[in-house]
């Protein structure tokens, strides 16, 4: 047999490459920016597509998905190829998989700021650009499968195993997280409500980190870590272990997301053990990489590269110590809402994710370009003053994190909250904020430090676009004439089954459960909990517009502490109708949840006009568009048909009518703000998100008076 | 609370795909070798065939 010759696409891997740094620097930018809006509200520019609830999103969204998923592409591109000894099975798909991702990124950097948001964490992006995502993961689908099926190499290296696990199962949990039914182009309306709405989307986010932040990170560590120090994996058999084990273990944990919620018990329970049962194989591939450099640690002191590989590995090993840690409930009771989760998860993110994808570049680009390295002095420089930049993140992170839950559940000896004024804890930890921005900064300016050196190494050397390479080609498998014929099929078609398999069972299990799964859903309802007003409910968009749920939760958990501070502890059949749910998952702000008559109307008006009238140093930024802005009722009528398709019990025909309550209710509230001699028209967008406030919560309230 | 019936089963699901996938791979003699593939991989540049344009 003749050896063949073949290219393998360097040009895809460069594009990715390029695509990585870019959307780094604007994603990081963006991150830099809402951390300083978090200490100086000036900074939120006094522009509703600049104010932090909108551009939050747009921070997490070009972090994870543009910043890091192109770094995966270019880590897999160039990985698969060279392990299956195949170039890339088509060129075109590479070029629409290319394209296609950057304009979905395109796409969310112009929506998120819009306001167009389903408000699910790390799933904000619009029904349309949801649909773009599927088709874009499909042809990266097909174009890595096509390769596998292609290869010139019989055996699946390890990393390989981690790409496809991502692919599976990032494609399941981004279709079961984007079933909206839509009310017009730009907004649409979760099926799923409350609690239930609330478990997809932690199983979704909880698994975004696992498959998108994880599996395909550590598929690239298998292959470029032993490539970097030149020398084998420590022991390729943990390598194998730690896979299954890892991706047996991690879909289960989601749940740790809602301890101390309205999900059931034994549903928190099963989280939190799956939870423990990760630190195993998340530290036996932590292990594996550290071990690798055993005997070869005189290397690390030589190689940036490794030195990043380093850093990188030790950041996953605290980063999942600390995450089964945080999935306890104790300590879930202090942590949760604090800024104790934003410092795990940026040690995870700038650590693990960002480490390996500049030692990734830094090893990948030279090479692709056939020359050296542009200078040593500056990645030296890179790495330190990342790592510094690391540092000076997290530590004031964890320490704000431990005051304010700590100041949260502090009673005096009277047995009254030492706090009762939740401001008082936000401007303790305004300090440590400062520090944050300033290691955020750091990180920044290490990327840009990175960008500068890696473009002078690209000028200085010439892309090889179709690097040269020759394998023999693959034998056929001979298989074994005793073997039942249906296992021989599988066995030919492995992947074809697969996916075959994949997709049938998912369009069975949607089409049979989702109806009676998500609309009539057999939680306690209660009897008083009756669905928003068209007001209220358009208030409610608004408020998702907004993205109040990034800085405001919206359940109260039944600790003492917050029962005391915010009112009744939340129970599930509050949340019946809200498609979608907006718990939220910080507080920035003080919970919401029981939000409704508290303050008079008057006091909301100013509130939302600027914050700091009502409390002085707050960090809110102002809202003062929402006094101008005219509410738009012409998707009333369409947002009630929505919501009675999804189950909420508005009578027929009520759609028609709904635009006079919604006017009726909106001249009440402007005639009692005119009463504080607040003159406002009630066409108003304030006026609706008022109602929404004053609504929140309260059903329960009047559930007790006529239990009296 | 069904939305639970309907996650715990897409879980099943995926983790019986590669339940599926790992009897796939260890019928295929994947696991058979569990040493010589963390050479290999470090071994196919280093012989690499004369560039061409």
């Amino acid at each position: 047999m003749q050896p063949e010759k073949f290219y393998y696409d360097n040009k895809t891997v460069r594009n990715f490459g390029i695509a990585t740094i870019v959307w780094g620097i604007i994603g990081m930018s963006v991150g830099l920016l809402i951390a300083m809006q978090l200490y100086k509200p000036a900074m939120n520019m006094g522009n509703q597509y600049t104010s932090f609830g909108r551009i939050r999103p747009l921070h997490t969204n070009a972090v994870i998905f543009a910043f890091v998923g192109n770094a995966i592409f270019m880590g897999v591109y160039y990985s698969l190829q060279r392990l299956l000894k195949a170039r890339m099975y088509s060129d075109v798909l590479s070029w629409i998989h290319f394209w296609g991702w950057q304009l979905i990124i395109v796409g969310a950097v112009i929506t998120l700021p819009m306001g167009f948001t389903t408000s699910h964490e790390y799933g904000e992006l619009e029904w349309p650009i949801d649909i773009a995502i599927t088709i874009v993961w499909v042809v990266f689908g097909v174009n890595m499968f096509g390769t596998i099926i292609k290869r010139r190499e019989r055996h699946l290296y390890v990393a390989i195993w981690f790409y496809i696990a991502t692919f599976v199962t990032v494609a399941v949990l981004h279709i079961v997280n984007s079933v909206e039914l839509p009310v017009s182009a730009w907004k649409s309306y979760y099926v799923y409500a409350g609690v239930q709405d609330a478990l997809v989307q932690w199983w979704y986010g909880h698994n975004a980190v696992a498959f998108f932040l994880t599996t395909p990170y550590l598929g690239m560590m298998y292959y470029f870590l032993p490539k970097m120090a030149n020398r084998p994996i420590y022991s390729y058999k943990l390598s194998i272990l730690h896979f299954w084990a890892l991706i047996f273990i991690y879909i289960w944990a989601g749940p740790h997301h809602l301890l101390y919620t309205p999900l059931p018990g034994w549903a928190q329970s099963l989280g939190v053990a799956f939870s423990i049962m990760l630190i195993a194989p998340s530290w036996g591939g932590m292990i594996n990489g550290l071990l690798t450099l055993r005997g070869a640690w005189d290397k690390v002191r030589d190689d940036v590269i490794l030195k990043f590989m380093v850093v990188g590995l030790t950041a996953y090993g605290m980063a999942t110590f600390e995450g089964p840690m945080l999935a306890l409930k104790q300590i879930n009771a202090v942590a949760h809402f604090t800024d104790w989760i934003i410092a795990h998860v940026h040690v995870g993110a700038l650590g693990w994710n960002g480490f390996l994808t500049f030692a990734i570049l830094y090893w990948l680009i030279p090479r692709i370009y056939k020359t050296e390295l542009y200078s040593k002095k500056l990645a030296s420089f890179h790495f330190w003053i990342g790592t510094l930049g690391i540092l000076f993140y997290v530590v004031p992170m964890y320490w704000s994190g431990f005051t304010q839950g700590l100041m949260w559940k502090e009673f005096t000896q009277e047995g009254m909250l030492k706090f009762p004024n939740f401001l008082e804890t936000t401007l303790r930890i305004l300090p440590m904020h400062v520090v944050r921005s300033i290691g955020g900064a750091m990180y920044l300016f290490g990327v840009l430090v990175m960008t500068y050196n890696l473009a002078r190494t690209m000028l200085q050397g010439s892309l090889v676009a179709n690097e040269a390479a020759q394998a023999m080609p693959l034998e056929p498998v001979q298989t074994i004439a005793k073997e039942a014929t249906w296992h021989r099929m599988l066995e030919r078609k492995p992947i074809q089954f697969m996916i075959l398999a994949l997709v049938v069972i998912l369009i069975g299990t949607f089409v049979e459960l989702m109806p009676t799964l998500t609309i009539s859903s057999n939680i306690p309802t209660i009897a008083s909990v009756k669905p928003y007003t068209p007001l209220e409910l358009q208030g409610r968009d608004l408020y998702i517009r907004e993205g109040c749920s990034n800085c405001h939760s919206q359940t109260v958990r039944p600790f003492r502490s917050e029962t005391e501070r915010y009112g009744e502890y939340s129970k599930a059949g509050e949340f019946v109708y809200d498609h979608p749910f907006l718990w939220g998952s910080k507080r920035t702000g003080p919970d919401l949840a029981r939000e409704g008559g508290k303050y008079g109307n008057a006091w909301h008006y100013n509130h939302l006009m600027d914050p700091r009238l009502m409390s002085p140093g707050s960090i809110m930024p102002d809202y003062d568009w929402l006094l101008t802005q005219q509410l738009d009722t012409t998707t009333t009528i369409s947002k009630i048909n929505a919501m009675r398709t999804l189950g909420v019990p508005y009578a027929l025909g009520y759609e028609h009518k709904a635009n006079h309550d919604l006017n009726e209710q909106a001249n009440g509230i402007a005639d009692d703000l005119a009463k504080e001699h607040i003159k406002i028209k009630s066409n108003k967008e304030v006026i609706a998100i008022i109602a929404y406030l004053q609504r929140l919560g309260t059903d329960i309230k009047a559930n007790k008076l006529a239990n009296k | 609370m069904n939305i639970l019936y309907f996650l715990i089963g897409c879980s099943v699901l995926l983790a019986l795909i590669f339940l599926a996938a790992f009897f796939w791979a260890h019928r295929q003699g994947q696991h058979d070798d569990l040493y010589t593939p963390s050479l290999r991989i470090l071994l196919d540049d280093e012989d690499e065939p004369p560039q061409e344009k």
